[in-house]
């Protein structure tokens, strides 16, 4: 019976149905139409003419032969070293997350059992850094980078992206371990362990499911990253997205467009399966900051 | 826990942003009270039998002497802060007693650069964060009331524009609606004019950027909305219809409560988040018409041959000042939430 209601063409459910469906095809139409197109070529990807070249290949096969082409993938990857930027971005967001991760689980902890007025200070001012947009804090780098030549090296973004990282993981750790129970680790604690013992071998074994949840949010943040990485990177060192960047200041002679539009995507690739194997997680930790608050 | 404890489990973190979140905000502020030192110009006066000619040259050692005996530039007050390309209260004012209507004087004030990032940004953020809000809503209304298995797949592609990189989410739709691309051209072709690109007019620049902010934001308030709508107590809808309550004012005066808490989350965060914009305007190569706050944080630094350090400290403490403003409200909620808790 239940199906039955469930399955009953009311107006407001068909009213849903095509706000639900319009909503898709706007969430989803970019991404297939430049996936799409980034195994074509320049006139058909931007072919005033007919946008149906841009489906069916027109000139794509008239220049290459072929209905589909990996000039734009061999340009980028090859000819302008993407995988430098590549290699870049994982070893930034490797060690971003992995910092953040050490350093925010142990403040997360400190944080949810604390119970002095200082602790709630330091999640307040958390919160005042969690909102300052990145730009301003940029300004502040650069003299003493400069002056201590520590500028344009991987290590040094990275640590500025644990540090940038730093209130958002603490906020996230701080009331996923107020939801472990305070009897668990003070239990061990009365049979003998000290603080540092309780964690190792009660809080440590229990924690995944939140560390994991934190770390997509962190990866998110080092991967996406543009505002320090095009400020505190060399030419040599830069991740994608700067790459990226700097590929529309030469795109403009013909042909050079779809190396960019190639890179988009290699770069959107990786965000793809993210979202389809943790999407579970991903929703889980967006819920669970707000219901919190 | 006691405090040595509590003080090793937190030293990492604390320090961390201590040292690069704290100390740049206050290095930051330094340097917008100081300006770079003039160079040293030497003057000399060379004479020859066809008349005397002067040349000027920078003094290179002079110049670095004064510099490293002090590396941050002459003390400058608070002139950089009232200079053209800040608040520029000379012009302004001049622009003002000069003026006879107030659309004579807001567009002079445009004419300079912080008060032209100023007004995107604000527009931005108090348009965009209303949108993304209600529409999410919206969405989240509708997946609920659908069958179950249109769940995964909608959560799925919704994620998709929010998880995305912002400047690469940016160039996707750019290359979309360029003159060129697939949204652009057919546009062209609808109204019958080559000419028409979204990139050439202010308004429509604008337009553009809110727009991709909204695909770019909606999917957060949409899944937390939904989430939220999962906890909606049945019994009180239950009651409601059988009071004879429509579809409509179920909602209106079940769920909408129920979700107010949810939804000040999200403004708070929207309102974080949309007031950084910066990517976009690169993605979409929209500086011409439209400039954040960010954007000329970003500008100061890199477009010049010398960064401008005083320039862009000065226009980041009237971002932090800004953030504070939109923090305000939020603080001091908390702070009463949080005496009431430690009196009860």
């Amino acid at each position: 019976m239940n199906t039955k209601i469930e399955n009953k063409l009311t107006p407001v459910r068909i009213i849903a149905f095509i706000f639900v469906a319009l909503w898709l095809v706007i969430a989803m139409f970019p991404f297939i139409w430049t996936l799409w197109g980034s195994f074509k070529v320049q006139a058909d990807f931007f072919s005033k003419a007919d946008w149906s070249n841009a489906i069916f290949g027109f000139h794509t096969e008239k220049q290459t032969g072929g209905f589909f082409t990996m000039d734009g993938y061999y340009g980028s990857w090859i000819e302008e070293e993407f995988w430098r930027a590549v290699i870049n971005t994982s070893i930034v967001v490797f060690f971003t997350v992995l910092i953040s991760l050490t350093f925010g689980t142990l403040g997360g902890y400190a944080l949810a059992r604390s119970t002095y007025r200082y602790a709630f200070w330091i999640l307040m001012a958390g919160l005042i850094f969690r909102a300052m947009p990145h730009m301003t804090l940029i300004s502040g780098y650069l003299q003493p980078f400069f002056a201590w030549n520590v500028w344009g090296i991987l290590p040094t973004t990275i640590i500025v992206l644990v540090a940038i990282n730093q209130p958002f993981t603490l906020w996230m750790l701080h009331s996923f371990f107020l939801n472990i129970p305070k009897d668990l680790d003070e239990s061990a604690m009365c049979d003998g362990c000290n603080r540092f013992q309780a964690f190792r071998y009660v809080i440590i074994p229990i924690m995944w499911p939140g560390v994991i949840t934190t770390g997509l949010f962190s990866f998110l943040l080092a991967y996406n990253d543009f505002t320090v990485t095009s400020m505190l990177l060399s030419d040599e060192n830069e991740t994608m997205i700067p790459a990226i960047a700097s590929f529309l200041g030469t795109v403009q002679e013909e042909g050079k467009v779809m190396y960019a539009v190639a890179a988009v995507v290699s770069a959107t690739a990786p965000l793809f399966f993210f979202v389809l194997f943790f999407q579970r997680q991903i929703v889980s930790g967006l819920t669970a900051g707000a219901v919190k608050g | 826990m006691k405090h040595s404890t509590f003080l090793l489990f937190s030293l990492p973190s604390l320090s961390v942003m201590f040292l690069f979140i704290a100390i740049p905000i206050v290095s930051v502020f330094i340097q917008s009270l100081h300006i770079e030192h003039k160079q040293v110009i030497i003057v000399t006066e060379n004479c020859d039998p066809f008349g005397c000619e002067t040349t000027t040259a920078v003094d290179t050692e002079a110049s670095a002497k004064l510099k490293e005996k002090a590396p941050l530039g002459k003390f400058n007050g608070f002139k950089t802060y009232s200079n053209r390309m800040h608040f520029a209260f000379d012009e302004v004012g001049e622009a003002w007693k000069s003026s006879d209507s107030f659309t004579v004087f807001t567009k002079k004030l445009y004419n300079y650069p912080l008060y032209r990032a100023l007004s995107f940004t604000l527009t931005y953020t108090f348009v965009v964060t209303p949108f993304v809000l209600f529409l999410g809503f919206l969405v989240a209304v509708g997946v609920n009331n659908l069958p179950k298995m249109f769940k995964g797949p909608t959560i799925f592609a919704s994620l998709l524009p929010m998880i995305v990189t912002p400047l690469v989410g940016s160039l996707i739709l750019f290359w979309m609606v360029d003159g060129d691309g697939v949204i652009g051209a057919t546009l062209q072709k609808i109204f019958n004019d080559n000419s028409l690109s979204l990139k050439a007019s202010p308004v429509l620049t604008w337009i553009m950027l809110m727009v991709y902010g909204i695909w770019h934001l909606m999917p957060f308030s949409f899944i937390v909305f939904y989430a939220g709508l999962q906890t909606v107590p049945q019994e009180t809808i239950e009651a409601a219809t059988i009071d004879g309550a429509s579809k409509f004012q179920r909602i209106r005066h079940v769920v909408i409560p129920h979700l107010m808490p949810l939804a000040i989350f999200i403004t708070l965060i929207l309102l974080m988040d949309n007031f950084r914009v910066f990517e976009p305007i690169i993605g979409f190569r929209a500086e011409a018409h439209a400039t954040s706050i960010s954007w000329l944080i970003w500008n100061h630094l890199r477009e010049s041959a010398y960064p401008l350090y005083n320039a862009a400290g000065a226009t980041s403490m009237v971002t932090i000042f800004g953030v504070a403003i939109l923090l305000l409200p939020v603080l001091i909620r908390t702070w009463r939430d949080f005496k009431e808790k430690n009196k009860g």
